[in-house]
């Protein structure tokens, strides 16, 4: 697995950290309320098996925070961005 | 036919022509009692135990692909008990009792073998969470002790004992564990489910599950519908596919591990050795190869096999650990579908849905829990409750708060 870093180009994936599903959310309120909205966010995931929205870290190259659509079941790339160009398009 | 020498003997004047199949190879039925989807070690020791412990034998154990195709044949074979928390270790304890007395109760050969679990410590600290583990380990009256650097050095002498990031100081040691034939476990189990009326239907995907008023009536599956009185969910690092066709999400990630196992060698390695500082561990199977293992690739996965890096940083592990591995070949690698639960402990529970029971979270230990979860998971069906032994294995503790975190480990670690 090859990815393709905004910064620094194609690196190999020991370069990088893989922080799981990008699309969960995190809750900003911390009233009693909301923790149903935590408990999803820290516990529950999709799990997708196939196309997948991921974060991983450049941690071993630009310390880049990146978003990569992934294939969890062929696990090819197909495309990669940085965490806040995803946050603002909402899309890889 | 019952095995035996009589019978081993009396097919040898046949030339072992007349061997009957271990088990039928049935169509599926229109409906079961029970109806266990995933015919993997777990699904088949649940069948298992539903019929000899329960009387329940209107069971039918629903496998994608052949039987064994999944993790019980691709997981390091090791079995032990060696666990500190009370939520984990009782039911471990069980589940190695049951190792112990497996292949005279399902008569079958599954080559088990007690030569011993040794996990090494390298500094005054580990020593002392070792020791810990170890006292709280007998305290449940499991055997357990601590060794100094020469008892170990007795043992395997070809450790790197002076290794200058990990000198080995000593190891903890679990002298009934072992390892296990994992194949003949799964075979063990459907010959001996077979034999008391459960239907083992292979080739035969679940793809839908039928739920009417939150109850459910049956699958829909490759090969028909097929209904049930009750469903039991075993898929292990698909479990969370499963469990979304009836509109379930479960706290699992399934990861990707990968295993390996060198050329055949003469008798070297004498029991189980894990480098846990270096994320590897090794033993020799009754054949001579190696069969070694380290930690998760780190990324989710469904591919069943993994990326290099992770395969180097294994050997580099091992070789350190053991310098004459440098020259041995590597024979084969795979990779298995870890179904990662959020806090490194399986789930054996019921569901919102009263007819509809969950088994998952194996992590990366399921194969030694293989006869404890089906005898628990049989007793949870059978009774509508959890036994004592996975009381604590709840769906709902990560929102209760009553997790159970041996190593602080599961699919993010940091998070939890």
């Amino acid at each position: 697995m090859r990815i393709k870093c905004p910064y620094c180009g194609e690196r190999p994936n020991e370069e990088f950290t893989c922080l799981g599903d990008a699309s969960l959310k995190r809750p900003t309120s911390n009233e009693p309320d909301t923790m149903d909205e935590w408990f999803d966010y820290v516990y529950i995931r999709d799990n997708l098996k196939g196309r997948m929205h991921e974060h991983w870290h450049h941690s071993g190259g630009c310390r880049s925070w990146l978003v990569v659509d992934r294939d969890t079941e062929t696990h090819e790339i197909f495309g990669v961005t940085t965490a806040r160009d995803y946050n603002a398009k909402g899309k890889v | 036919m019952r095995y035996s020498i009589f019978s081993l003997a009396k097919n040898a004047w046949s030339g072992h022509k007349n061997w009957k199949p271990a088990w039928r190879e049935p169509e599926p039925k229109s409906s079961y009692d029970v109806v266990i989807v995933g015919g993997g070690g777990h699904g088949l020791s649940t069948a298992y135990y539903l019929a000899k412990e329960h009387g329940i034998t209107n069971v039918a154990v629903l496998e994608k692909s052949w039987l064994g195709s999944g993790n019980i044949g691709r997981n390091t074979t090791i079995i032990r008990s060696n666990y500190m928390l009370p939520g984990n270790e009782p039911f471990y304890e069980k589940s190695l009792q049951l190792w112990e007395g497996l292949e005279q109760d399902f008569n079958f050969n599954a080559m088990i073998s007690q030569r011993g679990i040794m996990n090494l410590y390298h500094s005054d600290a580990q020593r002392d969470g070792f020791a810990r583990r170890g006292n709280a380990m007998r305290i449940h009256g499991v055997d357990a002790e601590l060794l100094d650097r020469e008892q170990v050095r007795e043992m395997v002498p070809f450790l790197d004992f002076d290794n200058a990031r990990f000198p080995i100081q000593g190891a903890l040691i679990q002298r009934r564990g072992g390892t296990v034939r994992h194949d003949a476990v799964a075979w063990g189990f459907a010959r001996g489910a077979d034999s008391r009326g459960v239907d083992i239907i292979q080739n035969c995907e679940v793809q839908g599950i039928k739920i009417e008023n939150g109850k459910v009536l049956g699958v829909e599956t490759s090969r028909g519908s097929i209904g049930c009185n009750k469903l039991a969910l075993c898929a292990a690092g698909n479990s969370s596919e499963v469990a979304a066709m009836a509109g379930m999400k479960l706290p699992l990630e399934s990861h990707v591990l990968q295993a390996f196992v060198s050329e055949g060698l003469k008798p070297y390695i004498p029991n189980v050795v894990t480098f846990g500082a270096g994320h590897f561990y090794v033993s020799q199977s009754n054949k001579g190869g190696l069969v070694f293992g380290g930690d998760l690739d780190g990324y989710n996965s469904y591919a069943r096999r993994g990326n290099l890096p992770t395969v180097e940083h294994v050997i580099e592990a091992g070789v350190s650990m053991i310098p004459g591995l440098s020259r041995i070949k590597v024979l084969r690698s795979w990779g298995g579908i870890m179904d990662m639960s959020m806090d490194g402990t399986p789930i054996i529970d019921k569901t919102h849905i009263p007819n509809m029971y969950l088994n998952c979270g194996w992590c990366y230990g399921g194969f030694k829990a293989t006869p404890a979860s089906g005898w628990c998971y049989a007793y949870t069906i059978a009774n509508d409750r959890p036994h004592e032994f996975n009381s604590l294995m709840r769906l709902d503790r990560f929102r209760t708060g009553y997790t159970v975190d041996e190593k602080g480990a599961g699919a993010q670690p940091n998070l939890h």
